[in-house]
């Protein structure tokens, strides 16, 4: 349901800026092709697969690119399994789970996983071991560490999710989640939920942040773009895109051009970090 | 014998009843044949009784079919009342106009798709819960309420059919003999449509056990069993959604099975009661 929600967004935008000039020679690369790519998987990859989709659309008739949710892990089945083109996932894929597809990965940005709050939450900074009890339910009260006197709602994201896997062992060294934490299955609904709770605290890709909700100081570090790139926020991961075998056609085309000057721009735009 | 149109038709079905009852029973020797490697790794016992911490090795589904029961009951409990009273009013007490409105705005209720319940919840009923009774908001009571809404119109199809299905001899009859119409609706109608209401409502509780998405939304989905209305809870659907994408050979991806099982029992037990209901009711008329 999600994955059709999304397509019809892709397409009413494609509709929508049809008439946008900002075409790229790097969209050249397109021409006369027609065909479909099928996308899926990782959350934190879709508005820049979104965008990559509108803009070759918008331009080329011919060709149609449906860009999906469900996770890393969902995107790595499924192109294993064939379902997709490209299965895109927040972390690399394992070697459990390249072998047998003979999958070929393709890291395009770097993402950092911010732990977030509510922005009425004075708490806005923590150490890693106050979120490690944070998280394992040590601490269950924002008083304890100077907020309101309101319990703690922890979030976190689902079995399938590439970042709960990047946030649990580089913010939390493994340790464990409270089996009270709510459980939620998209960046964009995880934002949604800490926008709406002012005592939640969870975690999304800096990629998705904006002022909705309030990133925490990890550590002294402020997770931003800036200190994403520069390696001194430590909980980052790259963003792949998998492909069974080596890419071929349109496929091939599509994962070249996020390689483009023009593709690591849409990257830049949506708060990722570039590769180049 | 002959080979008669009739001949062909009758084996032509029951070629098809045949189909579906393998397809149906296969299923369930698929799912149990798929969950074999995770009642084998931990016990067949532990999988139904256990909890459910992958990363300790534990694969029990207990605190699931916990949370199912959590919230499938009291939405049932909450929609029975609910349904009862618009039944009542569509069928016999309310006025014309009425009756022709409500009877719109139900059959209306059932074609709003259910992701759309579970927005409205989640914008306003999470945040009211939260403020008015504490906890997180995301909770069984949540779900439970939005369900409720969800599986009423269900009932009250149902409850509204089989009132209007009363021989409207008995209702003349009672009606000549001075009884009013809450009279005729309690003394006479409600006891004869009594069977096939409760079908109605047993085919309700089915679908509040079967929903995935409300429970997804709205539950919360922690792994811990609830002890309360305002706790969050996983149930067995929510828990097929979350756990799919896991590795196919890895048991938390097993446990999908088991989850599968146990909903088909729920289910099957509920379509057997309704079965039976039906029996005796004929046995006895």
């Amino acid at each position: 349901m999600r994955k059709t929600s999304v397509r019809v967004l892709v397409i009413f935008f494609a509709f929508c800026f049809s008439a946008s000039p900002c075409f790229g020679e790097a969209l050249d690369a397109f021409e006369g092709q027609k065909g479909t790519i099928k996308i899926a998987g990782g959350t934190a990859h879709i508005p820049v697969m979104k965008e990559a989709a509108k803009r070759i659309m918008t331009r080329y008739k011919g060709i149609v690119i449906t860009v999906g949710g469900g996770g890393s892990g969902v995107g790595i089945k499924q192109v294993g399994e064939g379902l997709v083109d490209i299965g895109n996932s927040g972390r690399a894929p394992r070697p459990e789970e390249i072998e047998p597809y003979d999958l070929k990965m393709f890291k395009w940005a770097i993402d950092g996983v911010a732990v977030v709050v509510h922005p009425a939450n004075p708490v806005k900074s923590l150490t890693k071991d106050r979120l490690k009890e944070i998280f394992s339910e040590k601490i269950d009260n924002w008083k304890a560490l100077g907020g309101a006197d309101h319990a703690i709602t922890v979030y976190t994201r689902d079995e399938a999710s590439g970042t709960r896997e990047v946030f649990w062992e580089k913010a939390l060294d493994k340790d464990l989640i409270s089996k009270k934490a709510l459980f939620i299955p998209s960046n964009g609904a995880m934002k949604t939920a800490v926008a709406n709770d002012p005592y939640a605290i969870g975690y999304v890709s800096v990629g998705h942040m904006d002022p909705s909700v309030a990133p925490v100081t990890l550590d002294g570090v402020t997770p931003t773009i800036e200190t994403v790139a520069n390696g001194q926020y430590k909980v980052s991961r790259g963003l792949y895109s998998n492909t069974r075998g080596e890419p071929k056609g349109l496929t091939k085309l599509f994962i070249d051009y996020l390689f483009t000057a023009e593709g690591q721009q849409i990257v830049v735009d949506n708060g990722f970090i570039s590769v180049k | 014998m002959r080979f008669s149109r009739e001949n062909i038709a009758r084996n032509v079905f029951f070629l098809c009843t045949i189909a579906g009852a393998v397809v149906i029973s296969s299923i369930l020797l698929f799912m149990i044949a798929l969950g074999l490697p995770l009642f084998k790794e931990s016990s067949f016992f532990s999988v139904w009784t256990g909890p459910w911490d992958p990363y300790q090795g534990l694969y029990g589904i207990l605190p699931m079919i916990i949370g199912t029961l959590w919230i499938a009951l009291p939405a049932t409990v909450l929609a029975l009342p609910l349904s009862l009273g618009t039944a009542f009013v569509i069928t016999i007490l309310g006025g014309s106009r009425l009756r022709k409105i409500l009877g719109v705005l139900v059959r209306f209720m059932t074609g709003i798709p259910t992701v759309v319940y579970g927005f409205v919840g989640i914008f306003l009923l999470v945040p009211l819960i939260r403020e008015g009774f504490g906890g997180a908001g995301m909770c069984v009571l949540a779900a439970s309420i939005v369900l409720a809404i969800l599986i009423s119109p269900t009932m009250i199809l149902f409850f509204s059919d089989s009132l209007l299905a009363v021989n409207p001899v008995d209702v003349q009859a009672a009606k000549a003999l001075g009884a009013d119409r809450v009279q005729r609706l309690l003394y006479v109608i409600l006891p004869k449509a009594f069977g096939g209401m409760t079908s109605g409502f047993i085919l309700a509780m089915g679908r509040a056990l079967g929903d995935t998405l409300i429970a997804l939304m709205l539950a919360g989905n922690a792994i811990r069993a609830p002890r309360g209305v305002l706790e969050p809870a996983r149930t067995l659907t929510a828990h097929i959604a979350l756990v799919k994408a896991a590795d196919f050979n890895s048991l938390e991806f097993r446990s999908i099975f088991a989850c599968g099982i146990a909903l088909y029992l729920f289910t099957t037990t509920a379509v057997v009661a309704v079965r039976f209901m039906d029996y005796k009711r004929s046995v006895v008329q």
